[in-house]
């Protein structure tokens, strides 16, 4: 109805909507690859988690109704998840920040005039390839992963005389793992670099001629400029280690998948992963508010006006509208005699 | 006495060096002028690259030589980087544990295969998001946003009941029919890289096309896929080392869980190295042979191939970035 009514305003040409068949048509594999293998289960998982399914001994899945039950087992009897979901929690806010910044750091060091520029480029970019659950893992648990020279402990106790234990040893434990850390940030360090090679150089120079330091000519050239890259980076950054699987949880769910004990099975896991979904997409949320870029105050007026003059044109199209109907109205009915004018004759 | 003779001669060294080591000087040699940088500021940058670049390599040195390490140079504590002699042996025990050659080739299968489908099919979707004007182009970015910020696990279930009704678990179709319909891994950044590429490549081409009598895929053939080159070569390098390096889903879809399947990869023979390891070795011999010299060098031959790939097209993969736009103009 809507669509019927818009077409007869804007009419759109014969061509354009052409285009547009041919566009929907580009799009089409993944219009139905998107229903089919993304909004299709999503659904469906979204269903699963209010369940209790179990496989029985045809191999049909049995549902039985929990409601929250699911939940209530997650977080009062399986210790184990909600303890993880605080740590990836924790961890992830402060490990995002630090990828990000030290890959910046590289960055901005790599996009100087140095030499072997490439030769550091080709090392930093190395992690990329090798970085996958099981090879980390293994690393990490053979010692590789940490600098035999440092001592965590004495680290550990550094920060505990001003700062709680458990935020001690979570700092000591991102020490720990710093290697690890640090080649998470292969992909950051290359998109801030091409990032930073478009740049105008023309603007240093001007900032340089009215005196700016190297210093200002950072804060007040390069970040503005690099800022969106700065919240993909972080989004990317969040997004890897939410889906590496070094991660326990995704580990955990998908245990919890297979597992073929009575209360846990796929209505158990489709409820801890959209727990855990909730919790990367606030994460996400958290960052984008930190780091989003608000809208320039000019923008902000034209939007605002915008939208009031469109808000004024349906205002006039309404009082329109109501007025023809009531003038149709009162034509009808007058004709049919209801309304009587007032001869002046001093009778009603 | 001696006091007073180091006064008097000290006077003259600091007025010396107070003559020809003014703080100007001393301040543009450590600190650089606006032409050319100080050298103070040149050896905390290479300090600080060579440093960090030691750190970042600092565990693949470290595999490599504890692979080559037998099980005495292992205990003795005096030996930390060099090994007595080079026990190439722990390579071949690694390499017949984990089935090397066929790992090898069905891995490459496994990322090959999704990753052609993933480049081709990617590079339409990202044309019809650039080059055409549509009702609902917005929401679809949005979806394809969200589509990449919703951890899969949530999607996972229910797509694993549902290839188990198809009949696709364990088979390789679980991986191609999701790349070939745009919902491969990471495939929304792919398509968002084909994206921007073809935003940039000049409308005016097209139109030039279209008055020649082109059609939409022709042109789109013609003329946008052949200068999508740099755009192609990104994508198929990150999609190949993402799919060869996926474990999680791999393990989910094509080796398919609980079921008999013959698809397995380098990297999930390094995540099951121990209990495949156990099954291969005779009893008893087992906990005296696997020790970390074998499992670092179990380590070093699953990421070998794509070493040797990077090194190779190293050019490559640390222009891809630059080169296909990812950052936009």
């Amino acid at each position: 109805m809507s669509k019927k009514a818009k077409t007869k305003k804007i009419k759109i040409g014969k061509l354009e909507k052409r285009e547009a068949r041919a566009g929907y048509l580009f799009i089409l594999p993944w219009l139905i690859g998107t229903v089919f293998f993304m909004l299709y289960p999503l659904a469906q998982s979204f269903y699963y988690m209010w369940f209790n399914i179990r496989i029985n001994a045809k191999g049909e899945s049995v549902f039985k109704y929990v409601g929250i039950g699911n939940f209530t087992q997650i977080w009062l009897e399986n210790p184990e998840f909600p303890q993880q979901i605080v740590t990836y929690l924790w961890q992830t806010i402060v490990q995002v920040p630090i990828i990000v910044v030290f890959s910046l750091m590289i960055a901005i060091m790599l996009n100087g005039k140095i030499k072997l520029k490439g030769f550091f480029r080709l090392i930093f970019f190395l992690p990329v390839i090798i970085v996958s659950g099981p090879v980390m893992n293994m690393l990490v648990s053979e010692g590789a992963a940490t600098i035999p020279t440092m001592n965590i402990k004495s680290i550990i106790n550094a920060f505990d005389t001003f700062l709680p234990y458990s935020v001690a040893e979570s700092i000591g434990e991102i020490f720990q793992n710093m290697i690890m850390i640090l080649w998470y940030a292969g992909v950051q360090i290359l998109i801030f670099l091409s990032v930073l090679q478009k740049i105008d150089p023309a603007l240093y120079e001007a900032a340089k001629i009215d005196g700016g330091s190297a210093w200002e000519c950072f804060w007040k050239i390069t970040l503005p400029t690099i800022k969106p890259m700065i919240l993909l980076n972080a989004v990317y950054t969040i997004i890897f280690l939410s889906s590496n699987e070094q991660n326990v949880i995704i580990t955990m769910i998908k245990t919890a998948m297979s597992a073929v004990t009575k209360e846990k099975g796929h209505g158990y896991a489709a409820a801890m992963a959209w727990m855990y979904a909730f919790i990367v997409i606030l994460i996400v949320l958290l960052f984008f508010m930190f780091l989003g870029s608000k809208k320039d105050i000019y923008d902000r007026q034209v939007k605002r006006r915008k939208r009031q003059m469109k808000k004024d044109a349906r205002q006039l199209k309404r009082v329109e509208r109501r007025g023809r109907y009531n003038a149709r109205k009162y034509e009808r009915e007058s004709r049919r005699g209801k309304y009587k004018t007032y001869s002046g004759d001093g009778d009603y | 006495m001696k006091a007073g003779a180091e006064n008097t001669k000290r006077i003259p060294v600091t007025e010396t060096i107070k003559k020809y080591f003014t703080k100007e000087k001393l301040h543009r040699f450590v600190f650089g002028t606006k032409e050319r940088d100080g050298l103070g500021k040149q050896i905390v940058v290479y300090g600080l690259l060579i440093c960090i670049g030691f750190i970042y390599l600092y565990p693949l040195l470290y595999m490599f030589s504890t692979s080559f390490m037998n099980r005495d140079d292992l205990l003795d504590s005096s030996i930390k980087w060099l090994p007595n002699t080079l026990h190439i042996q722990n390579y071949f025990v690694a390499a017949r544990s984990m089935d090397f050659w066929t790992s090898l080739f069905k891995g490459f299968t496994i990322a090959i295969l999704p990753t052609i489908c993933n480049v081709i099919i990617c590079m339409f979707i990202g044309y019809g998001f650039a080059n055409f004007n549509f009702k609902g182009k917005t929401i679809f970015m949005g979806i394809l946003i969200f589509s990449y910020i919703l951890p899969r696990q949530v999607t996972m279930i229910p797509t694993f009941v549902l290839y188990s009704k198809f009949r696709i678990v364990g088979t390789l179709w679980s991986f191609i029919l999701p790349a070939a319909f745009g919902n491969g891994l990471n495939a929304p950044i792919f398509i968002l890289i084909f994206y921007q590429f073809f935003k940039q490549v000049p409308k005016v081409l097209i139109e030039a096309a279209k008055i020649d009598g082109a059609g939409y895929l022709k042109s789109f053939l013609k003329i946008a896929v052949p200068s999508a080159g740099p755009a192609i070569l990104t994508v198929f390098l990150f999609s190949f080392v993402w799919y060869w390096n996926e474990s999680y889903l791999t393990e989910l879809y094509v080796q398919g869980l609980g079921t008999k399947s013959i698809w397995t990869n380098l990297v999930i023979q390094i995540k099951n190295f121990d209990y495949g390891f156990e099954t291969m070795e005779p009893v008893g011999d087992t906990a005296t042979n696997l020790n970390e010299s074998v499992r670092m060098a179990a380590t070093a031959i699953s990421i070998l191939p794509l070493l040797l790939m990077y090194f190779i097209l190293q050019r490559y993969f640390v222009e891809s970035i630059d080169r296909a736009g990812i950052t936009g103009e």
